[in-house]
């Protein structure tokens, strides 16, 4: 083995070094102070499960994104979390167990066993919100706030918040009788908004007319406010829930709206995220200079039912990491500048003046014997020096 | 300018005939690619530039939102792995097929097949679907020359007029895909700048439609 390769990180793993570490510390608290302040309680899941209660119903991507280690203990395989979504549904549902809603907001560090679209992160610091035991579009709403509120802390503006319902294409392909491979291959071009190929793609399949053409209007349907108009003149003998999906949409839109009249709100009735689990209304950031979501979300119903309880479910998470590098470097959030160097020798007067300033908020740093005192200081602007018999603080020069 | 949109274009003859599919959003060169070496080309348009890319970095540079549109072989998207990109609009140029060719006359080998290709991930998906477990090899350039030396039994590549194909004594057997020229979008700039951006997709459907219309009469 070279040196090279001793010290070089492996592929999408990255560290993060001062003094953006400070920085990146800084934006944590203060997007997990905004989580109390809206009631949601801090949990911190472990690194590695079981696989099975990482991976659940039908979260295909989620596997392959999963790493992977024998537990020479049990036998079993552990996965390293990838998403710390469902490690949420399974506290929820088990460990917490309570009857009305519960709040929880995490953050830490997951890995991806491959880099994800144009991230080249496999590391990402997620952090984010999840709602338990609500149905209601009070909850969507509540959560794609939450959002928009993480966004706006960590200093992010300009954004368009992306509305979809996966819930649409699931129910008009389940009234086309597709299922399972079908519906799987269908949506493939559909995801890529590739009008064409989805066009012959639904030419192909032995639909009904009424429902190749409710299928097919789905590929044009993103867009502005005009698309909910549109979505319920041509899906109009979609049936109930396709209406309830296209009414959820259209409040959420509202009243979302309402709190934030600048925000620009795009419609996606395509739009299926990619872990699978999500089943009701979906939700994502962008921002124009970012060419992917900063962050996204869902509802996922019923996923605590893999572990003994089906509760209604809603959240969001962002990849704190990518946040920051998307908002200029700025000061805000950094340690305060200066400190003040203390010399090496040993003396009781000199420790009490010591912590003395450390009690008071300051940064002492302490010269180590027989090392050179370098020019910078280590951003230190003052020094002690002893003044008679007591330790005074003087301006460095 | 924050406001402006890029469109990817991989350089030469792609370039050219797409000219004329942006001339119809109002999108005209404003200089003559040709004589000028600059890779930014700027347009009649000024919230419009045009970069001119290699063709198989053209999703790479839309994924990342490098470039908010692009135009780009649908060959190449069949290689780029993952669903960053959208693909809205089949631009009914550069035809031509991707297909399996071998020796004039041979039949298959029944053992593992050596298939040489620069279309890794299309050839895989191909002989998966005919249920053949083959030994697939990377090449570059030159593929027609893998079954000639021994390198492959078979290749799979793009065929125009199948000239090359028949120098070389080839002939193509099966077609694993129709490509043709394709127009992407990044996906966050089909959000944000969905107006804008919708406006030049709808205009140069309305002309590839004319042009269709227009052979079919002929």
């Amino acid at each position: 083995m070279t040196a090279t390769e001793r010290w070089l990180l492996p592929a999408g793993v990255e560290e993060v070094l001062p003094p953006r570490a400070w920085r990146l510390d800084a934006m944590r608290r203060r997007l997990l102070d905004l989580y109390w302040s809206w009631g949601y309680d801090l949990m911190f899941p472990p690194f590695v499960e079981y696989l099975e209660s990482l991976l659940t119903g039908n979260a295909h991507d989620l596997d392959l994104q999963t790493f992977k280690v024998m537990d020479q203990l049990s036998g079993r395989l552990l996965g390293i979390r990838a998403d710390m979504t469902p490690q949420a549904a399974r506290i929820d549902a088990h460990v917490i167990n309570c009857q009305g809603p519960t709040r929880l907001c995490y953050m830490g560090t997951v890995l991806r066993a491959r880099p994800e679209g144009v991230s080249t992160s496999r590391s990402p610091l997620q952090i984010g919100a999840e709602l338990f035991g609500h149905r209601g579009e009070a909850s969507d709403i509540e959560v794609v706030r939450l959002m928009l509120e993480t966004l706006r802390v960590a200093g992010v503006e300009g954004l368009t918040l992306d509305l979809g319902h996966v819930g649409i294409y699931r129910n008009l392909a389940a009234q086309a009788g597709l299922e399972g491979e079908a519906e799987r291959e269908l949506f493939e071009p559909l995801r890529r908004k590739a009008v064409g190929e989805y066009h012959q793609a639904l030419a192909e399949l032995p639909l009904g007319e009424d429902h190749r053409a409710q299928l097919a209007a789905l590929v044009e349907l993103h867009g502005g406010d005009e698309v909910l108009a549109q979505a319920r003149e041509r899906l109009s003998d979609a049936g109930s829930e396709v209406e309830a999906a296209l009414d959820r949409l259209e409040t959420v839109a509202e009243r979302v709206q309402a709190c934030y009249p600048a925000l620009s709100i795009h419609f996606d009735l395509a739009e299926l995220h990619s872990y699978n689990y999500e089943n009701g209304l979906v939700f994502g950031a962008f921002h124009p200079a970012h060419g992917q979501a900063l962050a996204r979300g869902g509802r996922y119903d019923g996923i605590g039912e893999a572990f003994g309880r089906a509760r209604p479910a809603t959240g969001f998470s962002a990849d704190l990491k990518a946040l920051m590098a998307c908002v200029p470097d700025s000061n805000e959030g950094e340690r305060p500048k200066g400190g003040v160097l203390a010399p090496a020798e040993e003396d009781a007067a000199l420790e009490e003046a010591i912590a003395g300033l450390r009690a008071q908020g300051e940064r002492v740093l302490r010269e180590l014997p027989e090392t050179e005192f370098e020019a910078d200081g280590h951003g230190c602007d003052r020094r002690l020096v002893r003044r008679g018999g007591h330790w005074e603080v003087v301006a460095l020069d | 300018m924050s406001n402006q949109l890029t469109i990817a274009v991989s350089k030469g003859r792609v370039l050219e005939d797409t000219l004329p599919l942006l001339e119809a959003a109002g999108i005209e060169l404003a200089e003559d690619p040709k004589a000028s070496r600059r890779l930014i080309l700027s347009t009649s348009r000024d919230d419009i530039r045009i970069l001119q890319v290699r063709t198989s970095d053209v999703p790479t540079y839309v994924e990342h939102g490098a470039a908010h549109l692009g135009i780009v072989g649908k060959d190449v998207l069949l290689e780029h792995d993952g669903v960053g990109l959208y693909e809205p609009l089949d631009l009914d140029l550069a035809h031509c097929r991707l297909m399996v060719a071998r020796p004039a006359g041979s039949e298959r080998p029944r053992r593992r097949l050596r298939v040489a290709t620069k279309f890794i991930a299309s050839a895989r998906r191909h002989y998966a679907r005919l249920g053949l477990q083959v030994e697939l090899i990377k090449l570059y350039g030159s593929v027609e020359l893998a079954p000639l030396v021994g390198l492959a039994d078979e290749i799979v590549d793009l065929v125009d007029t199948g000239n090359t194909l028949r120098a070389n004594g080839l002939e193509a057997v099966e077609t694993v895909a129709d490509i043709s020229a394709r127009l992407v979008v990044n996906k966050a700039a089909m959000k944000t700048r969905h107006s804008q951006i919708r406006g030049i997709v709808d205009a140069i459907a309305a002309r590839v439609a004319e042009g269709r219309k227009g052979r079919v009469g002929a």
